[in-house]
């Protein structure tokens, strides 16, 4: 017998009596303003939001900031005056030098601070994570309040590779102290338009 | 209404003085109170260490003392909880299981069951509060800190009807002082830690006496307390409940 | 092979150390309350979880069938393992397969569990965890001594003592900052050069196939997305039914694991990119079995978020290795008799039974309970100490005789009044570090006697 036929019936044999699933509710939220909300805690989780009024502004706040970055990369056709605007990029290994990513998210989650990208919003699934800082333009209006509502605004839709991200790549490892950049990016700039 | 008291077998043999405080304070708010004379022990210590198939007959002599009451009290949350879980009998499981809803620990059956709005009871000095495990997180006499709920305390609202008495903060309202039943010797090293953690909280906050509602852990506290010289000293609450 | 209670013993031989371990977990304990309580759904949420995770156990072979033929349509690879060599035999293979002889690592406690890098590194291959913490005590050569804070018990001097030595960092900088970053370099040439990475897994959905990885640092990405193979290593009971119910789930595995609203990743794998691989090892170990035991089953519910071990007053004092087990604390003590109750007969008693466990477990494992009742299993089973049982036969047989009871008790009393030495000795392990308490001269049954005959 293989392993697959022995695990699935000893499971049978030893799995309780049917039990139902639970209905899952949502629950109001104590803070309805959404965007007020997912500022004050991206800040919390080391990360920061700027509203924007369109590309311009965006445009602006990149080089004023990043104006040094090595290499920035973006799928956003309006950014090109700053960055290298490609949809594909077969090895990922030569992402390596990227020091500015922006890309832009489905949504956000006001409870935690998270975006939702999915592979289709991304250039290679590693860029998010090798880039030494990431930016994310995100539409005000498409922030819910928590992540059971963001799972019913993804449904079943398809993808290869979908991520949540909330603020920069971090670590407390070392005696809990907080250190941004762990491995990921050091600092995470959202753009609320 | 007839009471029976139910004095644990350390209560008995070694604070005495618990279960008089204990019977004055129940005879003082107007109730009768029985002690039955054939009580030894709730077998808590024997279940606790593996051991709960040796104790059907420590069970059923429980029963035979306690069955005939309305009301058995008991200062101690510990024993309480144990008998209100486990006590059970092959032959009167019936009697078991009305033992099991008819046993108090002392402040809870102040507070639900006589309701008691105020006491005559004074005790000028600072004095923290112990939880004790069971009592709390067992028969939730007090809200635990680990819930999202609303908070509440039987024992310290109890506490604060008595005079002169200045109840301090602890930094951990509800950590266990290590205490546990054989684990106090068997995990040595850990249950003197605990106890002596506990023990700091309460002398940082700069309390006098340290009061709860099972005596074993305050033994277990107190043996600390005189090993450290400390002038603080423990107290049941039923000691404080009932002093003048 | 020494037992909790001389482990503990010997990690307290340091009391400053003690302390400071104890203060640190405390504090992510106060982290998780903040962020608990300041959900008014939280016990609901517990509750919803719970509910999810027993219709889970009770559809187990069910979901895995079904994870297994979605995640297959959506072009993963899966495999069964039934226990720890199976799965180590695979790794292996994969490894082999692609002629690789080095590989990259996020955190996996299965891996842990299956003694992974061990077999690995006798077979030649070349293992680097990928996790701060975990690289930590890989390089001290020390399993972890928590689930998700690895090196918890490890002081920054010492952190920076390894790093001197095994990455060059300057000797005597401990700094956190700085450690951190000469790590980030450090394993950022191994990911951009290993052509395998293995990870663990948060969550499998049955219903799409796809399984989902929660890091704060990144490294699983990192592994993942920069390697040809990407190997995922599953416990069986990592299963949910719907994506939906991950709404639920990571509402509250952050919060409480170390107070933060979500880890910064929480990565959903769906299908291998263009031309790589990914290969999922469902793995048994034991799971089969402990679904067996009603009484224990539900300990299969934990999603694995360390709460138990921070708010444990005994963990937090004993640290994680006096459990000698891969996964330490109240968790570990009722997962571990399963696999083997003779070399884990001691850790349902590490405990007092205080019951924190329980209220902090976001899935609402009754942890407590399940150490009560492992006692009384290990003590039938015959693995409990021999002075033990006489002892608890003699206590036994006096506390169900009210007249035995008495005179014992007398004589006990008459004994500490008398002799103090005779049990307040060195050999007392109650004497050692408190005193007895002071006999008083009759008990309460002898002044209610006197007092109250009336
Ligand atoms: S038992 Fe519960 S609290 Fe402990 S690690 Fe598992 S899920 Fe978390």
């Amino acid at each position: 017998m293989s392993s697959r036929e022995k695990t699935l019936e000893a499971l049978k044999k030893n799995q309780p009596d049917q039990v139902e699933l639970p209905a899952i509710t949502s629950y109001e939220q104590s803070e309805k303003d959404n965007v007020l909300q997912f500022k004050n805690t991206l800040l919390f989780i080391g990360g920061q939001a700027i509203e924007v009024n369109g590309y311009g502004d965006m445009i602006t706040y990149i080089k004023e900031h990043f104006g040094e970055a090595k290499r920035i990369l973006s799928t956003i056709e309006a950014l090109h005056p700053v960055a290298e605007i490609k949809a594909h990029y077969p090895d990922p290994h030569s992402l390596e030098d990227v020091g500015l990513t922006i890309v832009n998210a489905q949504f956000g989650v006001a409870e935690n601070g998270a975006v939702w990208i999915t592979d289709d919003l991304l250039p290679a699934r590693a860029l998010p994570f090798i880039t030494e800082f990431l930016a994310v333009v995100l539409e005000k209006k498409t922030i819910v309040p928590t992540m059971q509502e963001a799972y019913d605004r993804i449904g079943i839709s398809d993808y290869g590779f979908g991520v949540f991200i909330a603020g920069p790549s971090k670590t407390s490892d070392i005696e809990q102290s907080l250190v941004l950049g762990a491995h990921g990016p050091k600092g995470m700039t959202i753009f609320l338009i | 209404m007839k009471v029976a008291l139910f004095i644990p077998c350390y209560v008995d043999q070694f604070y005495p003085q618990v279960g008089i405080a204990t019977l004055e304070l129940l005879t003082k708010l107007g109730v009768e109170v029985t002690y039955p004379l054939q009580q030894t022990c709730c077998g808590q210590p024997m279940a606790n260490s593996g051991f709960a198939h040796l104790t059907p007959n420590c069970d059923s002599l429980f029963i035979k003392n306690f069955s005939d009451f309305d009301y058995i009290v008991c200062p101690s949350g510990s024993c309480t909880l144990h008998i209100k879980e486990h006590l059970h009998d092959e032959i009167r499981p019936d009697e078991a299981l009305s033992i099991r809803k008819k046993i108090y620990e002392l402040t809870e059956f102040l507070t639900d069951i006589l309701k008691v709005k105020n006491l005559t009871a004074s005790f000028p000095h600072k004095v923290g509060l112990h939880q004790s495990c069971h009592g709390q997180r067992g028969l939730h006499l007090s809200q635990m800190t680990e819930l999202t709920a609303p908070p509440f305390s039987k024992p310290e609202r109890l506490l604060r009807m008595v005079d002169g008495l200045q109840l301090i903060e602890l930094d951990r309202k509800d950590e266990c002082c290590g205490f546990g039943g054989t684990f106090c010797v068997t995990e040595e090293a850990v249950s003197v830690k605990m106890g002596k953690d506990r023990i700091t909280d309460h002398t940082k906050h700069e309390a006098e006496f340290i009061t709860g509602g099972d005596m074993s852990c305050l033994m277990h506290l107190e043996g600390i307390l005189r090993r450290q010289h400390s002038h603080v000293r423990v107290k049941h609450i039923a000691e404080i409940l009932n002093a003048q | 092979m020494k037992n909790h209670p001389e482990l503990a013993e010997q990690f307290n031989t340091d009391e400053a150390r003690v302390n400071w371990h104890d203060e640190t977990l405390w504090w992510v304990r106060t982290k998780r309350d903040r962020m608990s309580h300041a959900l008014p759904e939280w016990e609901q949420l517990r509750e919803s979880a719970s509910q999810i995770k027993n219709n889970v156990l009770s559809n187990l072979s069910d979901y895995l069938i079904q994870f297994e033929s979605n995640a297959k349509a959506n072009g993963i690879i899966v495999h069964w393992a039934a226990d720890a060599n199976e799965h180590n035999a695979i790794v292996l293979s994969l490894l082999r397969q692609q002629g690789a002889t080095q590989m990259v690592k996020s955190k996996s406690m299965l891996t842990e569990e299956c003694h992974l890098n061990e077999y690995l590194e006798q077979n030649n291959i070349d293992v680097v965890d990928s996790d701060l913490g975990e690289r930590v005590v890989q390089l001290a050569k020390e399993p972890p001594s928590h689930i998700v804070l690895p090196c918890i018990h490890k002081k920054k001097e010492e952190i920076g003592e390894l790093f001197h030595e095994h990455l060059g960092t300057p000797k005597g900088n401990a700094d956190p900052q700085f450690l951190t970053h000469a790590a980030r370099l450090h394993l950022r040439e191994k990911f951009l050069t290993r052509k395998v990475a293995l990870t663990g897994v948060n969550f499998a959905i049955a219903d799409t196939g796809e399984f989902v990885v929660c890091t704060n640092e990144g490294n699983a990405d990192m592994g993942a997305h920069l390697a040809d193979v990407h190997i995922a290593s599953m416990g069986i009971e990592k299963i949910i039914p719907q994506r939906k119910h991950l709404g639920v789930f990571l509402r509250i595995l952050a919060r409480s694991a170390t107070g933060q609203p979500v880890t910064t990743y929480s990565s959903h794998f769906k299908k291998p990119r263009e031309g790589k691989a990914i290969h999922i090892i469902l793995v048994d170990n034991g799971r089969s079995i402990h679904l067996g035991r009603p009484d224990f089953r539900n300990a299969l519910k934990c999603i694995r978020c360390g709460a138990c071990m921070n708010t444990c007053p005994v963990y937090r004092r004993s640290g994680g290795h006096s459990y000698h087990t891969a996964i330490a604390g109240p968790i570990g003590s009722i997962l571990a008799p399963n696999l083997d109750m003779k070399k884990y007969a001691d850790l349902p008693f590490a405990s007092t039974l205080c019951g924190s466990c329980s209220n902090v477990c976001p899935v609402k494992i009754d942890i407590h309970d399940q150490l009560f009742k492992w006692r009384q299993v290990i003590v039938k089973e015959g693995y409990a100490t021999s002075g033990k049982k006489v002892g608890m036969k003699v206590m036994n047989s006096v506390l169900s005789h009210p007249s035995l009871y008495r005179t014992s008790g007398k004589i006990g009393r008459w004994i500490m009044n008398h002799f103090p030495s005779v049990v307040n000795n060195k050999l007392n392990p109650w004497f050692r570090q408190r005193e007895m308490p002071e006999p008083p001269k009759e008990s309460f049954r002898e002044w209610y006697q006197k007092n109250k005959k009336r």
